[in-house]
């Protein structure tokens, strides 16, 4: 006899779980995460914070006349700039769990192979919703008013998820090619940085030189952000939100089957 | 037959580029046993065990692990094998018994199963009192311990045991061979990977030796000592400068090649009988050479690898990088 008879002997296995079942429980990690990691709650808190009440009271007043009226159009644009970046998280993860090995041990498992990326996107939803509740409470504290009250909000949410959805990929697809996190949040931040500073998010762009217009009108993040702030603030039609979803969809279609050929060709 | 073999592959390959990682292996693991293989860094160890856990795809050849096909059937494998990688794969920001209970959860235990399993595992690889604790606070036995409990939610038909103490203490070292020992007396066939010679040697019912994406020998411990021959003599030089002159002496005396150790005069060569060791140690002396001690021994498995390969087990660069 020896202590480890009682442990391998007479184990009666559980019957094997649905895909479902396999991808709630990597959920149930990424929550686990939130309690563990303390330093990413504070990051995730605190950047949305600093920005909205940053942006508003030092620039509020020199681009739109006052804060007050800067914040009916940066809070929605903040909410989209929030959510791009949060996908960072998720690549980064995923990074250390290939670096780790971690993912060996998954892939020997005999589980639903795609069920780990689901388990990173219930953490993606968490993060977008805590991070978008905290914006949007300092925006109703300083008088943000969402002009198309609670069913725009909440469809502007939605059209959020849909968004970081999207993006996600990018930094999926980082995570499975580098090895080292602090890359892939370099890698990730380098090529969004652009993408949401040269967009409608801060700026009118009517104040911008011609080229940089041309630009700006067409960068997929500016279509986003005038649909949040349509569906937010009332106005936004089927076509707003028809443009707002090219990017995710496109990114989720290219995006996808190349996470599961990087993923299955490890 | 098969019934017996936990594992039986034959002419396995894989290519990364241009480079064979796995040339053409052959392998029979019986059921229940620690067998092992042994090689350098790079000799295709890992590439080896990570195509029999599925997680990476011959180039050639085939494969049954526990009577399923590697090729047609991936997915039973997976249900009948668990594999402890070279470096702990555990989620440093989970606790001990979070880890286990994401597994158990994963295999299907539910809510308070999960719960006791991982409890009954930290019980037996004695981590009940670190099991709340961060595994980034644990220390490489721990880890290593926890790491292997972890393979085994459901018991395993085959347990693949990749480098299970690189990087480890002597203690810890001590402690996880007691343990694979252990796992093997309850049954579970051990597959590991090492390039310690004496780990082979102490847990391993049989050894294949692989260098260069190959195999070169097979057999228990004691065999591969014969095959390379009994009879050698190790001489231990009072002054370390001499070794070149004594190794080049040794070496016209005796017409075997000198196996000369990096750190300080020793010597190891095969003699054949103590009469021929004998003269060649006095022609040493006649020679001048100060020698501080001398004998006649079998081989060890440093030894047995030096005659296969013609090369230094402990000095031989990587050939290829891990992939």
């Amino acid at each position: 006899m020896n202590q480890y008879n009682s442990v391998l002997l007479g184990i009666t296995r559980p019957r094997k779980p649905s895909g479902l079942s396999n991808a709630l429980v990597f959920g149930w990690r990424a929550i686990l995460k939130f309690r563990y990691v303390p330093e990413q709650m504070f990051d995730l808190v605190m950047t949305p914070i600093m920005f909205t009440l940053l942006f508003t009271f030092v620039f509020g007043g020199a681009l739109a006349g006052s804060p007050a009226e800067y914040l009916q159009v940066f809070v929605p644009g903040i909410l989209v700039q929030t959510v791009c970046f949060n996908a960072v998280y998720s690549g980064m993860g995923l990074s250390t769990d290939l670096s780790k090995g971690l993912f060996d041990r998954f892939r020997s498992l005999p589980i639903w192979s795609l069920s780990p990326f689901a388990g990173l996107m219930v953490g993606d939803v968490l993060r977008h919703l805590i991070a978008g509740a905290i914006i949007l409470s300092i925006g109703l504290m300083l008088g943000y008013r969402p002009e198309a009250g609670f069913v725009g909000v909440v469809s502007a949410f939605l059209m959020l998820f849909a968004i970081g959805f999207g993006m996600g990929w990018i930094f999926i697809v980082l995570g499975l090619l580098i090895r080292t996190p602090m890359t892939v949040m370099t890698a990730g931040f380098t090529f969004l940085f652009p993408l949401v500073f040269a967009s409608n998010i801060m700026v009118d762009p009517a104040t911008m030189p011609g080229w940089l217009r041309a630009f700006v009108e067409v960068n997929p993040v500016t279509l986003m952000t005038t649909a949040v702030r349509g569906l937010m603030n009332g106005g936004a039609g089927a076509t707003e939100v028809l443009m707002a979803l090219i990017a995710p969809a496109v990114l989720t279609a290219v995006m996808a089957p190349l996470t599961l050929w990087l993923y299955l060709r490890r | 037959m098969n019934d017996l073999l936990a594992i039986s592959a034959r002419g396995l390959i894989k290519r990364f580029g241009d480079v064979h990682a796995v040339n053409g292996i052959d392998l029979d693991v019986p059921r229940g046993m620690i067998f092992a293989i042994l090689g350098p860094n790079g000799a295709g160890k890992t590439t080896l065990m990570r195509m029999l856990a599925t997680l990476l795809r011959p180039d050639g050849g085939t494969a049954q692990v526990m009577g399923h096909d590697l090729h047609t059937a991936p997915g039973d494998v997976r249900g009948a094998i668990a594999m402890t990688g070279q470096f702990a794969s555990l989620d440093e920001d989970l606790t001990g018994r979070d880890n286990l209970m994401l597994l158990a959860r994963l295999w299907g235990f539910k809510g308070a199963a999960a719960r006791a399993r991982a409890d009954d595992l930290l019980a037996a690889f004695e981590l009940s009192d670190a099991a709340t604790r961060q595994v980034k606070d644990y220390s490489g036995g721990m880890r290593r311990r926890l790491d292997i409990a972890a393979s085994l939610i459901v018991t395993p038909g085959v347990l693949f045991l990749d480098e299970p103490t690189t990087g480890l203490d002597p203690t810890a070292r001590q402690s996880v061979w007691t343990m694979i020992r252990g796992l093997a007396q309850s049954g579970v066939t051990i597959l590991l990977t090492t390039q310690y010679l004496e780990e082979a040697d102490q847990l391993a019912a049989r050894i294949a030796v692989i260098d260069k994406g190959k195999k070169i020998a097979e057999g228990t411990s004691r065999e591969l000592k014969a095959q390379v021959g009994s009879g050698f003599l190790h001489v231990h030089l009072a002054e370390g400068a001499d070794i070149e002159r004594a190794a080049r002496l040794l070496e016209t005396r005796l017409s075997h090649t000198v196996r000369r150790s990096t750190e300080g005069g020793q010597l190891t060569v095969v003699a054949g009988t103590a009469h021929t060791a004998a003269t060649a140690v006095a022609a040493l002396i006649a020679d001048g050479i100060e020698v501080a001690d001398f004998s006649m021994g079998s081989p060890s498995l440093d030894e047995v690898f030096f005659s296969l390969t013609g090369r230094e087990h402990a000095e031989e660069p990587a050939q290829e990088q891990k992939p």
